[in-house]
């Protein structure tokens, strides 16, 4: 089953490619991968959706805690946690059908960012269902693009902070799957 | 006090305590090789980078100390892949030093330029780009910290020719690494103290699996104590060799693939499993769908990564062995393991009469009586260092090693070439020792050119090459699971006794076990290096063998020897 990861990360060159390639070459697979800048400075937060049993996605936690450009790993699975994807779409939409296609979108709340003469580009935000349903109803109209994020959580509630305290002045936490 | 970051690295190298650097000079290492001239750090040349980080790997498995390894930029740096890939297999701390192209060049495919920490990322526990000088410092000393903190292993740091060249401002104190603590052993838990002492209290036939984790973090009297309050015996992975000494009444010997039948029986009837810093290889589990199936298992290691890596345990441990078994203690109660040791005892069976080192000589010289003679006559006080192959199977099956650290071999890995270069690591770190090098005769012409470094060194060590004309483990799996259609293993080498002399080093040769006795003998009173050439029985096998992914226990065991011979085995039996 997928499994969600959340990591925070040095905001350096090539730390990307530490991650990707410590999950290739441990014969793990990433269903989805998202990432960009974090709370604090200097830092970036990666969402990770791993195919894996549970004890493989603890594994992968484990695995990334060794990184040395990764300061924190949490493993959501089994945690409430928000889970969100943004899509564009681009759906064909010339002037006789436009008003049912923007119908289509309202109902799933997208917003329209780009209208032309022949088509509308719509955003959405949501759970991976809701995005796939929307993809479904617009397609008749005709789907000409669909660009799609990987998956943003976070945990529901009060949860640690990610980043740890000054690194210098303390031990860092021990491994989240030992915790 | 402003430095160049040449001066930069040296200057760190001798306060992180290195002695000793083994490598090869180019061109983008150029500005650090020349100013190594004015610091008293011991530069060793190999002939080949490979050679070199094996040299590295030796010195610090040897000593538990740092190995150092530089080399240049491009095919030198490449050249140290299979190097750094050995130490990481194996947990060794090493940190490397290439010279990459000038930050400018970075990316044009110049002359000499690989992306050296994209080819090693997946062999090192971390690497480095260094392209200005006043980053070098923070790097090398995280560098020293990552290789040595929690599970040792190889660091790499990749430094511009312009980095080398720059000036920067020396500051060691403001350059104190923190990032290598978070690998630091976490202490036990009580919880988990707790969990072990009780399924420690309802084992009736616990078994210690001792890997290297024990040399690594000290736990050496520990694991003893605990062993022989409780009354637990020990097996050992070939990487704890030495950890425990093999002569302890409780050690049964080595598991896995060539371990002896009773030691693999005894996993398979064992009802508790402590696995103390070793990672269930394959080597070591056979097929894991039978392995251990009677076994609740306890796994302590500082790496939580294997955890649950490759067997599912009963309870996993993340802390430091030495810590967690001292505080596991000894003061509660255990039940008595004594109808478990009998149990055992019976296992071994007709093991010994099977075993080649207690047949009579039959005129043929077998790699075992080598091993076993080599231990006899060395009082098995000796550092061995091996290749990999048979030979590495048999030193392990009958060198008795006590000692620990007195063992080094490429176990994760199973890197030919290893044992020349890693001996005189080896020696480098331990002068006064008596290293004997141990290696077939297709992994000894991987790396022979090393034996110039001995010379140009004056590195005194002893190299047994077990010569049987094949790559003799591949030729064994060939006899068994290829219907010995032998492809490519038949090797055909030079007189051994006469390249040695070419370098300058005094080479023998021995057919008989006389021959090979005397050849031991005159090693080891000889000045300088000794190369004896032991022409072997050619298509002996290592025996017993776990065929890869078979059940534990559906070993090929040792043939029987011919009636006529087995009536005089017992004097000898005793005699070992």
């Amino acid at each position: 089953m997928p499994h969600l990861l959340l990591a925070t990360l040095d905001d350096e060159p090539g730390v990307l490619n530490r991650v990707v390639s410590l999950i290739r070459r441990r014969a793990f697979n990433i269903q989805a991968l998202t990432v960009g800048p974090a709370e604090a400075p200097g830092t970036s937060r990666m969402t990770l959706v791993v195919e894996s049993d549970e004890a493989g996605a603890r594994r992968v936690a484990a695995h990334l805690e060794k990184l040395l450009n990764v300061l924190k790993v949490e493993l959501l699975t089994e945690k409430p946690a928000v889970v969100r994807y943004l899509a564009l779409l681009r759906v064909a939409a010339p002037v006789a059908l436009r008003s049912q296609v923007l119908t289509v979108g309202a109902a799933f709340r997208a917003q329209v960012v780009d209208v032309s003469e022949d088509s509308v580009v719509l955003e959405c935000s949501g759970g991976a269902e809701k995005l796939a349903a929307l993809a479904e109803a617009l397609r008749p109209y005709g789907l000409l693009e669909l660009s799609r994020t990987g998956a943003l959580a976070m945990a529901r509630g009060t949860a640690p902070a990610l980043i740890p305290k000054a690194r210098a002045e303390a031990d860092l936490p021990p491994l989240a799957m030992s915790v | 006090m402003t430095l160049t970051g040449a001066q930069i690295l040296w200057e760190c190298l001798l306060r992180e305590g290195v002695e000793v650097v083994f490598g090869y000079p180019g061109g983008a290492i150029l500005p650090a090789y020349d100013a190594l001239l004015d610091v008293p750090i011991r530069h060793v040349l190999a002939r080949h980078e490979q050679g070199a980080c094996h040299m590295a790997d030796g010195y610090a498995r040897a000593s538990s100390k740092v190995g150092v390894v530089i080399a240049t930029s491009g095919p030198g740096a490449t050249n140290l892949v299979t190097g750094l890939a050995t130490a990481m297999l194996d947990s060794v701390p090493l940190v490397a030093i290439t010279g990459q192209v000038g930050s400018r060049l970075l990316g044009t495919d110049a002359f000499q330029e690989v992306d050296v920490t994209g080819v090693t990322l997946p062999v090192t526990k971390h690497n480095v780009l260094v392209t200005r000088a006043a980053d070098l410092g923070p790097a090398l000393r995280e560098a020293f910290a990552v290789a040595r903190t929690g599970r040792p292993g190889p660091v790499l740091v990749d430094i511009t020719k312009d980095a080398q060249q720059a000036t920067a401002a020396f500051d060691w104190e403001a350059w104190a690494p923190t990032r290598h603590r978070r690998h630091a052993a976490p202490g036990p838990k009580p919880e988990d103290l707790e969990a072990a002492r009780q399924l420690l209290a309802r084992a009736q036939r616990p078994l210690i699996l001792a890997g290297r984790g024990i040399e690594l973090s000290g736990a050496r009297d520990a694991v003893l104590a605990f062993a022989e309050a409780t009354g637990t015996p020990i097996a050992t992975t070939l990487l704890g060799l030495g950890a425990v000494p093999a002569q302890h009444p409780l050690n049964l010997g080595m598991m896995g693939m060539h371990g002896e039948a009773w030691v693999n029986q005894a996993i398979q009837e064992a009802d508790l499993l402590l696995a103390f810093g070793m990672r269930f290889d394959d080597r070591v589990t056979g097929n894991l769908a039978t392995y251990a199936t009677n076994a609740k298992k306890l796994h302590v290691d500082v790496d939580a990564a294997e955890l649950g890596k490759n067997v599912a345990v009963d309870l996993a441990a993340h802390a430091d062995l030495r810590a967690f078994v001292e505080a596991l203690g000894t003061d509660f109660d255990t039940p008595d393991t004594d109808p478990w040791l009998a149990r055992i005892r019976d296992l071994r069976g007709d093991a010994a009469v099977r075993d080649i080192q207690n047949l009579p000589d039959d005129g043929h010289l077998y790699a075992a009586h080598v091993i076993h003679d080599l231990w006899k006559l060395t009082e098995g006080e000796a550092t061995v260092v091996t290749d990999v192959g048979q030979h590495q199977m048999w030193e392990a099956q009958y060198y008795r090693h006590d000692r620990r650290r007195s063992l080094i071999t490429s176990g994760g890995l199973g890197t030919m070439g290893f044992a020349l270069p890693a001996a005189l690591g080896a020696k480098l770190a331990e002068p006064e020792r008596e290293v004997w090098v141990v290696a077939g005769d297709g992994g000894f012409q991987m790396t022979s050119p090393e034996l110039m470094t001995l010379v140009q060194e004056g590195v005194k060590l002893n190299l047994a090459v077990i010569n049987n004309g094949f790559l003799g483990m591949v030729r064994q799996w060939q006899e068994l699971f290829y219907a010995r259609r032998y492809a490519a293993t038949p090797i055909l080498s030079p007189d051994f006794a006469k390249l040695a002399e070419a370098y300058g080093i005094r080479g023998l040769a021995a057919s008989t076990r006389e021959e090979a006795r005397a050849a031991i003998r005159e090693a080891r009173t000889h000045d300088g290096p000794v190369l004896i050439d032991f022409r072997v029985e050619q298509e002996d096998a290592v025996y017993p063998m776990v065929p890869a992914g078979a059940a534990l226990d559906a070993m090929i065991r040792r043939p029987m020897p011919a009636p006529s011979l087995l009536a005089e085995t017992g004097a000898d039996a005793t005699s070992t």
